[in-house]
């Protein structure tokens, strides 16, 4: 039954949930700590500031790890599959179809006119990155990280992993 | 030369492998590496695809990390390259979290960790912006400066001043596109 119930708590979120994982977090909170009580909000809490302590995905993360806390390896499973297949299977269809017909003029058109759109959700999206660093570093860490990474990745055309690494580097020295 | 199967589908599980291990900030904070993988380094999408990607991406819920893994992987090495590369995204960090957990506790109030991923946001913002002016960029390549400038003022009242979901607009976009004639210009 437990399974079960990981399922729904990690399969509704996912498909009502938009915005990104760290968007359909709270959605996440509301199955797991009140309708199902896997945990409390305290540990679900705590949880949570482990998950953001470590890279990748947060909603997998959270995913993977309530599902082993309440039935082991096969709950761990059956929660990230509730949490990535249903929406994954949306994209396969929905971009397969728009594969089908890609010499159409109307879907090159289409393909044009969403690319303004994009830029700006990414450009939002780059906005809150900064307004978070800005709290949390200060506005002469972010000035300078800014600088120095722009400098490396667009001037100089360091990898980024190369340039998240040293920023990894520059946060244990400097930030802590 | 065109690379076997297997050999693509090891390099959609490393190329996941490295944005899941380098995304600090969530899925969306992998974008832009993700972008960099599959359109600079593996060349398997031009930035139109990506673009369209991203945009379904963003339209549909649940989390964007698995939803661009899940489907590039599919794309370019079927199945099994869905799998692999799903895998790569989730599994070590998944792993990570309930190996390191007691660990974990202890770490997470680490002045040491928290001024790494403090430092880590300010890179992601860059990267983000860049790939933003890139696809502003090519869309004036498409569009026209005129369209192009339009239809990022309207994007900017609809998420920023309206606060409206990205769904809405896109949709509206795609159907406009889909059910009127195209113009010669705009193809």
């Amino acid at each position: 039954m437990d399974l079960w119930y990981l399922f729904l708590a990690f399969f509704i979120p996912g498909i009502v949930g938009y915005g990104g994982g760290p968007a359909i977090i709270p959605l996440i909170e509301i199955e797991v700590v009140q309708r199902y009580e896997f945990m409390t909000r305290q540990e679900f809490g705590e949880v949570l500031a482990m998950g953001n302590a470590l890279p990748g995905p947060i909603a997998t993360k959270m995913a993977g790890y309530i599902g082993f806390e309440v039935a082991g390896v096969l709950g761990s499973l059956v929660a990230l599959a509730a949490t990535v297949i249903p929406t994954l299977v949306a994209m396969i269809l929905l971009l397969n179809l728009l594969n089908k017909f890609k010499d159409s003029p109307k879907v090159k058109r289409m393909t044009a006119l969403i690319r303004p759109t994009i830029a700006v959700l990414l450009a939002v999206l780059a906005y809150q990155f900064f307004e978070t660093s800005y709290f949390d570093a200060g506005i002469v860490h972010t000035i300078i990280l800014v600088v120095l990474s722009f400098v490396f990745l667009e001037r100089l055309n360091i990898h980024p992993a190369l340039v998240i690494v040293g920023a990894l580097a520059y946060g244990a020295i400097f930030l802590s | 030369m065109t690379k076997s199967k297997w050999a693509v589908n090891k390099d959609l599980f490393i190329s996941f492998l490295r944005t899941g291990l380098l995304g600090y900030g969530g899925g969306p904070s992998t974008i832009p590496l993700v972008h960099k993988e599959v359109v600079h380094q593996y060349k398997w999408m031009d930035d139109q695809e990506f673009g369209n990607v991203l945009a379904l991406g963003n339209s549909l819920p649940g989390p964007i990390m698995t939803k661009m893994a899940g489907y590039i992987g599919y794309r370019i090495g079927g199945f099994s390259g869905m799998i692999g590369a799903l895998i790569a995204a989730v599994l070590p960090t998944v792993l990570l979290m309930v190996a390191l957990i007691s660990f974990l506790v202890s770490f997470r109030d680490s002045s040491i960790v928290q001024g790494m991923t403090q430092a880590i946001a300010p890179v992601v913002g860059v990267l983000l912006f860049m790939l933003a002016f890139n696809f502003f960029r090519n869309s004036i390549k498409g569009l026209g400066l005129p369209i192009a400038i339009s239809l990022s003022v309207v994007s900017i009242i609809v998420y920023v001043v309206l606060n409206w979901h990205p769904v809405l607009l896109i949709g509206a976009l795609i159907i406009y596109a889909l059910t009127t004639k195209p113009k010669k210009k705009e193809a």
